[in-house]
């Protein structure tokens, strides 16, 4: 595309204002693409966050007398041990538990001395198991102990966190559309206008593809322009969101982390890419219906 | 110059080889050929029944008043209009059958002065006048373009826009850019409509020097000055457009 013969970029000539608004479109679309991008990931470490809290873990508690909590830990280990779709129970051990309670008690709290309900951990398989089912079977075997399974009321967050991700990515989708039908008006716009400059090229004997460069080259490096600003500019924008909180946090916030701030920069090579393959369409159409 | 092989060898193709070979003369296959072609740019035909040769190496003029169809002619040769009906060939490629990038391939082997010049008026002469040779990919061919610029009294305008240039001037740039690949064929529409006498000659001889190269010539002119002038020096055929036809204008040219 780039091929340097003579005065390519010259044969068509300047006009100032469909220049700017060229670049302006692709640094408008790229700049709202950077926060449909940033909104698709942050979407996305959500669900995936959600989802592995609520695919892996359930927790039972078991608040017993300090003679009966041996028996009944057995107990529902037992029952566990015995039902469908369970991978792995464990009972958390002391030094375990006294971590778990550190950030709110301090970290010398004698664990040993509180009367503290025991915590098994629950690892499901496959399809999960039935909490119903186990709950009757627990009340049965060990009136102490409760399931907790706490990610099941994640499971709409989940859902709704993988469509705002799903989201971002059809938007990306659209306003690259948006930005292919806009250079596509503006190049036929500009080929319109030239078109005794395309007539003269024709009679002394250029190749449509030669004339179809010139265009190209012009629309490509506009939309690469502008779009590296609207990227730079887009990528300000999100960087100065209210910071994101940290693990644990209910929103992620939106934003990039690490290497995803390499993704925006992506951007403007795609609407470069779809400036070219736009403009190109465009050219070849229009040129096909000349003499 | 043009030998025709004399009538008296007849069909024998060993012969005719002979003669040829003998006298350097280059295969005369013809360069552009119009059969039967009729071209209507609305209901009613402008031309009709209109059949041509354009043997290499020959020189026509065509002539017929204003609104004959005389740059229509030239436009169905080059290839701009196709025709009604009927076949024109370009360098033995029918053009109705010559795809987009063949058609601007055999163009760059005619060199068209177009009535109304056709630049690109945002670019200066120079650049305008070298411009077959651009498209072409032979932009490193240019080293005498400031030669040719002066030989057509152009020297000091090579930077002038096209739209700033009077008629003749114009005229002569175009002529310019039509020889400055040295095409195989010459087709110019009034080349010397504006240019006076003495320009008008100058312009002649180089046409006349093309075709003692080699090169087929096909000028529209209503000079008939410059008709007598240049059979005067070459073998030129005259062609007229009467009745919608194209016939060959009487001993009176
Ligand atoms: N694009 C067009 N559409 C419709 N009619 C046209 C077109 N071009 C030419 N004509 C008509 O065809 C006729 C022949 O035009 P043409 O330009 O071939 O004449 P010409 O012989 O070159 O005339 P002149 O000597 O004035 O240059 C004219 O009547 C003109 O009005
Ligand atoms: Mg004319």
């Amino acid at each position: 595309m780039a091929r340097k013969d003579g005065p390519t970029d010259r044969i068509v000539p300047q006009t100032g204002h469909t220049a700017w608004l060229t670049s302006f479109t692709a640094g408008v679309m790229v700049f709202l693409a950077v926060f449909a991008l940033a909104l698709s990931l942050a979407a996305g470490r959500l669900a995936e966050r959600w989802q592995e809290a609520l695919s892996n873990t359930a927790t039972i508690r078991i608040a017993a007398p300090p003679d009966q909590m041996e028996f009944q830990t057995q107990a529902v280990l037992n029952v566990l041990a015995t039902t469908p779709g369970v991978a792995e129970a464990r009972a958390l051990t002391d030094d375990e538990q006294q971590k778990l309670l550190a950030p709110w008690f301090g970290a010398d709290l004698p664990v040993e001395d509180l009367p503290l309900p025991r915590l098994i951990e629950v690892t499901s398989a496959g399809q999960g198991f039935d909490a119903e089912g186990l709950r009757q079977r627990l009340s049965a075997e060990a009136p102490g102990a409760v399931l907790d399974d706490h990610g099941r009321w994640r499971q709409p967050l989940v859902v709704a966190a993988g469509r705002l991700r799903l989201l971002g990515q059809v938007s990306i989708l659209l306003i690259g559309g948006a930005m292919a039908a806009m250079i596509t008006l503006a190049a036929h716009a500009a080929l319109s206008a030239n078109a005794q400059v395309i007539r003269v090229l024709r009679l002394v004997g250029a190749r449509d593809a030669y004339i179809a460069r010139a265009f190209v080259r012009r629309f490509t490096l506009r939309a690469l322009l502008g779009a590296g600003l609207g990227a730079i500019f887009g990528m300000l924008a999100v960087a100065l969101l209210p910071g994101a909180e940290t693990e644990g946090g209910f929103l992620t916030g939106l934003g990039f982390q690490g290497i995803e701030w390499a993704y925006p920069l992506a951007l403007p090579i795609a609407a470069a890419v779809v400036a070219y393959v736009a403009t190109r369409l465009a050219a070849f159409n229009r040129l096909r219906g000349l003499p | 110059m043009r030998l025709n092989p004399p009538q008296g060898l007849g069909k024998d193709a060993t012969a005719q080889a002979a003669f040829r070979a003998v006298f350097h003369v280059r295969n005369t296959r013809p360069v552009i050929a119009l059969e039967q072609v009729s071209y209507a740019y609305g209901p009613e035909p402008l031309l009709t029944d209109v059949n041509l040769t354009l043997a290499a190496g020959s020189f026509y003029f065509l002539t017929g008043p204003s609104g004959t169809g005389k740059s229509t002619f030239l436009k169905l040769c080059y290839g701009e209009l196709k025709p009604t009906t009927g076949r024109v060939t370009i360098f033995d490629r029918n053009v109705k059958d010559m795809k987009r990038d063949e058609l601007a391939i055999a163009r760059r082997r005619m060199g068209v002065v177009h009535q109304d010049c056709q630049f690109l008026d945002h670019l200066p002469l120079a650049t305008n006048v070298a411009l077959p040779l651009t498209v072409a990919g032979r932009g490193n061919e240019l080293d005498d373009l400031s030669a040719l610029l002066a030989w057509v009294g152009l020297g000091g305008l090579a930077d002038a826009l096209p739209p700033t240039l009077s008629g003749g001037e114009r005229q002569r740039a175009a002529l310019a850019r039509a020889v400055i690949t040295s095409p195989d064929v010459l087709l110019a529409d009034e080349p010397t409509g504006n240019l006076d006498w003495d320009m008008s000659q100058r312009l002649l001889a180089l046409l006349v020097e093309l075709n003692r190269m080699g090169k087929t010539i096909l000028v529209a002119t209503h000079d008939m000055n410059l008709i007598r002038a240049a059979k005067q020096q070459v073998n030129a055929r005259v062609l007229r457009i009467r009745d919608k036809r194209l016939q060959a204008a009487g001993a009176d040219l």
